[in-house]
């Protein structure tokens, strides 16, 4: 029992700012994400341009930010980019996590352009629509439907992962987790109710992300199965 | 209207087309036979340079098209081409399927843009339909939607490839009905088929290809009653 009254103690104290440490990690999240979707859709171009030395360097972002772990990166980064510019730590923070999740976000994107069926650009083609139009108008709006689902999964990694930002000194969530057991003595009761936090971002991350999906499908297969997404 | 002189194309070292000359005069319907791995849809898919050939040329109303130096999005715009797949966009209504092109490549206000669209769904007999994902149709008008979609942008040419050979038998006829009347409204057409049925009946000259190259060609009386090759001869016994 005494679990449970410190855990309801910890709420009860901390509990006000834990939810301003939310704040932070939701601004993160979102611009970070942001970053890696514009960094991923440049990249997933690169791939699909049938132009070498765009797939090279594409492919060599890609195996240099997945062939390393993202505390690594992060630190990388933030030493790095802290040197040559000042940046607020949230700045840098999200541009590292940016740059990573932009690997994947490509790999998601240029899979999602590339099962489009190659009908599709040849019929915007053969109207006299040009290469990007046909993209733009054609190709990308159903991509991004079918991406829908991989994304989702990658955006809730990326709310995880903004939780390492807490060793570059921002003060999201995680890093008031830290800093609070240290000082109550109370690790195993602090990081469970900082679990519970992040289990419902999880949750209302999903939920958005199924409404998304739902109502991008208004036209089409009206009952569609529900696509679960694992946390 | 359009020559193509010495035309070739290879994919790796499969040559599909062997020095093919042809000339498409205005209002005339000419019908590409031949089986399958002949070149007939590759010939056709390089008439509005979705494939590029390596060798030859091809002239629009005597002027050669360059490849490098020409616009080729402008030159697209005047072919309408129908595929065997339809490749309607699936995630736009089959009005705005239709409007797509007028609107973002000539600029046509949408007003115009839809009141041209609905006179053609009209002319497909798919008015009621407008408002439909493509979907909920069937391929038979999948592919009437496909011909208004190309009709949209007032091409002078139409080109067709296989469009019917995805269809069930019975939704052919529809089809078929469609491009006729295109061709009696002197449309220029060429198109790449199977059905035999409708090169007799109207088709104005009806060109056999055998391995990537024309074998023989002449009107549909010719080529049906009294072909000359030993190869159409045996094509045509086995699609009749």
């Amino acid at each position: 029992m005494d679990f449970l009254t410190n855990v309801t103690s910890i709420f009860q104290k901390h509990g006000i700012e834990f939810l301003k440490a939310t704040v932070l990690t939701i601004e993160l999240t979102i611009v970070s994400l942001f970053i890696a979707c514009v960094i991923g859709l440049v990249f997933a171009f690169f791939k699909v341009s049938n132009i070498k030395i765009l797939e090279s360097i594409a492919n060599a972002y890609i195996f240099v930010v997945r062939g390393m772990p993202l505390i690594v990166q992060l630190m990388f980064l933030y030493y790095g980019i802290s040197s040559i510019f000042t940046l607020t730590d949230f700045a840098a923070g999200s541009i590292a996590l940016g740059i990573h999740s932009g690997a994947y976000i490509a790999e998601i994107f240029r899979g999602s352009i590339q099962s489009i069926d190659k009908g599709q650009m040849e019929a915007g083609r053969s109207l006299g629509m040009t290469y990007f139009k046909t993209m733009r108008r054609i190709i990308l709006p159903q991509s991004f439907k079918r991406a829908i689902p991989a994304l989702a999964n990658q955006f809730i990694i990326g709310l995880k992962d903004s939780s390492l930002v807490a060793y570059i000194a921002v003060s999201e969530l995680f890093n008031h987790a830290l800093s609070t057991q240290a000082y109550n003595y109370m690790p195993l009761e602090t990081y469970f109710v900082v679990g519970i936090y992040y289990l419902i971002l999880v949750l209302l991350f999903t939920l958005l992300f199924n409404k998304l999906e739902s109502r991008l499908d208004v036209g089409r297969r009206k009952k569609r199965d529900k696509v679960e997404i694992a946390f | 209207m359009i020559k193509l002189k010495s035309l070739s194309k290879s994919f790796g070292d499969l040559k599909v087309l062997k020095d093919i000359n042809l000339e498409i005069n205005k209002s005339e319907v000419v019908v590409l036979i031949g089986a399958s791995g002949s070149g007939k849809s590759t010939l056709l898919r390089c008439m509005n340079f979705l494939e590029i050939l390596d060798s030859g040329t091809i002239s629009i109303d005597d002027e050669i098209i360059d490849v490098k130096r020409t616009n080729l999005n402008h030159v697209r715009e005047n072919m309408g081409m129908v595929f065997q797949h339809f490749n309607l966009f699936p995630h736009l209504s089959v009005l705005q399927n239709v409007i797509e092109a007028p609107i973002q490549v000539k600029r046509q206000s949408k007003e115009e843009a839809i009141q041209f669209a609905m006179s053609l769904l009209t002319r497909v007999g798919l008015a009621d339909k407008a408002n439909y994902f493509p979907e909920q149709l069937s391929g038979g008008q999948k592919q009437r939607v496909a011909i208004a979609r190309a009709l949209a942008m007032n091409p002078r040419v139409m080109l067709f490839d296989e469009p019917t050979s995805a269809l069930d038998p019975e939704l052919v006829g529809e089809v078929l009905e469609t491009m006729k009347s295109l061709a009696k409204d002197g449309m220029t057409m060429v198109v790449v088929t199977h059905e035999m049925g409708f090169a007799k009946e109207v088709a104005d000259r009806v060109i056999m290809l055998a391995d990537g190259k024309i074998i023989e060609e002449g009107t549909p009386v010719e080529i049906f009653k009294a072909p000359k090759q030993e190869r159409t001869i045996k094509f045509l016994q086995q699609v009749l």
